[in-house]
């Protein structure tokens, strides 16, 4: 074995890894918990999903994985996204490094304001989620939409059943609106991109 | 006393309890009150006619804390300070014995000092007898959290600084539903006060005033054992005589009898509910 | 939740689960990050099936409350993390010498002292084998992912009711804290042990008799065995002893009532190691990292395999040698400033190289780390 590892290496090309940042309080890790459970329900892939989060349980940087794979997933964080949400300036600027090149890049338009690519779909979910679905906490659900439009992970309707099975009562309303906003939204920018091509 | 009428009688019923072949002589010095409290609680459990099956002994650490060793009943000797925890487990797991933690004032209000509250906050049916000899005795003298303030340990040679514990008291004020403070001069008070702790269904505290001459009493010129419990003799008041004795007058006393009840509802009880209303059919 | 249903669990609910699944009707608890999700499931599950759940006053409290429901018959557990692990120690010692079942879970996190609260470690591991003070042999197991955090728990308790004597699952908090999808399994599909109870009669009953396989039957509080249970060194009737010939009897046994089994206790997860010229060991979530750069390393072509440590005391180190009998080099990858290195050094000849590859900043060892050093090492 004299010829080096590390020129010969691949990134694993069954694995699609996904990453939610934003601030503390925004519902980052609840919102992967829904994209797992939607994804996983169906039994035909696996998901790992993970966190980081410091001691504080408002302010401060959250982040969570979701990894999804055919096989077995043996590495359960992110080891170069597929796909990277950014709720903040903070969490873009810190986890954009982390996106592949091909990688997919959602943010908050509403928070965000410097983006280091023109490769982005650009969605103000916190307005869109006070303005439009009636709170600024759903702001996260908006985003859920936007990832389903975004990738198709998971159909909207296991989607839906996600988020009302874990959402508080009486929220059913808010929340299934922000999420057809947020899928509303980010096709319109799909179909606007692909008509740019 | 009623002992010198029926001495046999007395005497068989406490080695009936005795665990038949172990371990005698115990650890007790001569003259310690520990045995008294023993022979008390002999009779209350005679009294109220439980199984042996039924009783569980749980101690931690110290001199009272061997108690349970040397009776026939289901024994659990812990770690120093841990009985009421442990007893906890016993109790919560199995509502139906009958827990009873033997322990000392190192091991209740010191190290146990944490599990002895919350013991009572919870008001678990457990009754908690503290033999409180006012030093640790099998370390060998040293100042415990009820060693009064100026007396002589081996670790308070030139008096205690500290203030002491009053164990009823910190029971009382933490929730228990039953606490009682008696002597081992008063042996059937002590067995009444214990028969009553075993039946109130909750947390249940008896103080036992007990000796320990061969420190307590040498370091600080008590006397031996039996000058020792004569003087308990001398300072107790019995509980309704004490409500009408002023402060003054009652400094230095021991009042006995039964200080504090209340009707708290019982901590396995109110679990009970939870399960019954949630338990999948 | 009933048997058969699938659903995203987190590790530490995970772990819940699987104690149920094995007969968990107590859990005593405090709160302490990463673990405390171990404690609050537990708490709205234990009633459910007319299990009792406490919240105690301290972890010291919790373990002694498990301790005393386990002698009253319950199959019980705990779950903390280092700090609470460390109060814990002097009666999990207590349950080696009563000869205790017990399920002690420990989420790891930074230390020493309160340490790196929300972080990831892995430096407990000496301390599940060396914890209280003085002679006894410990079993510790480390699950690896959410998934197998359900069925170790249950191998937990399989061993500490089988063994009688206190089990530590090793989690940490990436394992904890993850979620992945979870099958509570169907009943019957796991061999679930109970304690060996007494059957002779009360008046014959000896309470730590040395049986040919050296464990005694444990009867349950109220069941008519009066017997005595100390932490002092004891008899076979479980009363204290100073006696130099009865002393060894007692150590011998807490020894040999593992030791004689010890290949029924080792597990191991071995990958990639038939025709391996290196071989990672790791355990916990670093196994998930060996196992995926051991992956893309074979896909390059380099001959790297991979032993997990499901069972991490006692060591296996009859099987380390045997696994590592054809490598000529050997990475060790944990979370700490190497706690296994020194076992497999014990146990590996001398004409091996052995690295070791630890991260203790907080963070887990990445699959891109564990490939460099593949490189360096190469």
């Amino acid at each position: 074995m004299c010829a080096k590892l590390l020129d010969k290496i691949e990134i694993p090309v069954d694995r699609y890894e996904l990453r939610l940042s934003g601030s503390g309080g925004q519902g980052m890790i609840f919102a992967s918990v829904v994209l797992s459970e939607a994804i996983g329900g169906t039994g035909e892939k696996k998901v790992v999903q993970s966190q980081s989060y410091g001691p504080e349980a408002r302010g401060g940087a959250s982040k969570a994985d979701v990894v999804i794979s055919a096989n077995e997933i043996f590495y359960p964080k992110a080891m170069k996204l597929d796909f990277l949400l950014a709720m903040t300036q903070e969490a873009v600027d810190k986890y954009y490094p982390d996106l592949k090149d091909d990688g997919m890049l959602v943010v908050d338009t509403a928070l965000v304001t410097e983006i280091p690519t023109d490769n982005y779909y650009g969605i103000p979910c916190t307005y869109l989620a006070r303005e439009e679905a009636g709170h600024a906490m759903v702001a996260n659900i908006v985003a859920l939409g936007a990832i389903c439009a975004a990738t198709g992970l998971a159909s909207m309707e296991a989607l839906t059943k996600a988020v009302l099975n874990r959402a508080p009562k009486g929220t059913e309303d808010k929340n299934r609106k922000a999420l057809e906003i947020g899928y509303r939204e980010l096709m319109k920018l799909k179909t606007e991109k692909e008509a740019a091509k | 006393m009623t002992t010198a009428t029926k001495p046999k009688q007395k005497s068989d019923v406490f080695h009936q309890y005795l665990r038949p072949k172990k371990k005698f002589p115990n650890v007790w010095c001569p003259g310690c009150g520990i045995g008294i409290v023993m022979g008390a609680f002999i009779r209350a459990i005679d009294k109220l006619g439980l199984s042996k099956d039924e009783v569980v002994l749980v101690s931690g650490i110290g001199c009272s804390s061997r108690f349970p060793v040397y009776l026939d009943f289901n024994s659990l000797h812990t770690t120093h300070g841990r009985a009421l925890p442990f007893a906890t487990g016993v109790k919560f797991s199995r509502p139906d014995l009958k827990v009873i933690v033997i322990t000392g004032d190192g091991d209740a209000l010191a190290i146990g000092g944490n599990h002895f509250i919350h013991a009572c906050r919870r008001n678990i049916d457990i009754t908690a007898i503290l033999i409180n000899n006012h030093i640790y005795g099998m370390t060998g003298g040293q100042g415990s959290p009820t060693t009064p303030s100026e007396a002589f340990s081996t670790t308070t040679p030139y008096g205690n600084v500290e203030k002491h514990f009053e164990p009823c008291d910190l029971a009382a004020a933490a929730g228990a539903s039953y606490v009682a403070r008696g002597t081992v001069y008063h042996a059937v008070q002590l067995e009444k006060a214990i028969t009553q702790a075993i039946e109130n269904r909750g947390f249940s505290l008896v103080e036992a005033i007990s000796n320990c001459h061969t420190y307590f009493g040498r370091l600080n010129r008590k006397g031996d054992g039996l000058a020792m419990i004569q003087s308990f003799k001398d300072r107790a008041v019995p509980v309704a005589r004490a409500g009408k004795m002023s402060e003054e007058e009652l400094e230095d006393k021991l009042v006995i009898g039964k200080l504090h009840t209340t009707g708290a509802t019982e901590f396995c009880d109110e679990y009970q509910k939870v399960i019954d209303a949630h338990k999948e059919k | 939740m009933s048997n058969g249903t699938r659903k995203l669990l987190q590790g530490n609910a995970s772990c819940v689960h699987g104690a149920l699944y094995a007969g968990m009707r107590f859990f005593a608890g405090y709160p302490i990050t990463p673990s405390t999700e171990i404690a609050e499931v537990s708490s709205r599950e234990l009633p459910r099936v007319g299990g009792k759940f406490i919240q105690m006053e301290d972890e010291i409290g919790s373990i002694a409350a498990i301790i005393g429901a386990s002698i009253a018959g319950s199959k019980v557990m705990t779950g903390t993390s280092g700090p609470g692990y460390s109060l814990m120690v002097e009666n999990i010692g207590y349950a080696y010498m009563s000869e205790t079942p017990v399920v002690v879970v420990n989420v790891q996190r930074g230390g020493p002292s309160t340490g790196l609260p929300t972080k990831v470690s892995q430096s407990d591991t000496q301390q599940a084998r060396w914890g209280p003070h003085g002679d006894y042999t410990a079993i510790a197991i480390a699950p690896s992912t959410v998934e197998d955090t359900l069925t170790e728990t249950i191998r937990a308790f399989n061993l500490a009711e089988r063994f009688r004597t206190p089990v530590t699952v090793l989690l940490d908090e990436v394992i904890g804290h993850s979620r992945a999808m979870v099958k509570i399994p169907e009943e019957g599909e796991y061999e679930i042990i109970n304690r060996v109870k007494a059957t002779s009669s009360p008046e014959e009953f000896e309470a730590f008799e040395m049986t040919p396989n050296l464990i005694s039957p444990m009867p349950a509080y109220g069941e008519g065995y009066r017997y005595n249970v100390s932490g002092l060194t004891h008899d076979t009737h479980g009363f204290p002893t100073n006696r130099a010939d009865e002393i060894p009897i007692k150590l011998n046994k807490l020894r040999d009532k593992i030791m004689n089994y010890v290949d029924e206790i080792t597990k191991l997860r071995v990958e990639f190691m038939d025709d391996a010229d290196i071989a990672i060991i790791s355990y916990g979530s670093v196994s998930r990292t060996a196992l995926q750069a051991a992956s893309i390393a074979r896909q390059a072509g380099f001959k790297v395999g991979c032993i997990q440590l499901c069972t991490i005391w006692p060591f296996p180190e009859k099987e380390i040698k045997a696994l590592c009998e054809n490598c000529s080099k050997i990475i060790v990858g944990e979370l700490n400033m190497g706690q296994i290195v020194e076992e497999v050094r014990k146990v590996i000849s001398d004409d091996k190289e052995i690295h070791t590859l630890q991260r203790y900043d907080s963070e887990i060892l990445t699959p891109m780390q564990m490939l460099e050093k593949l490189e360096e090492v190469l």
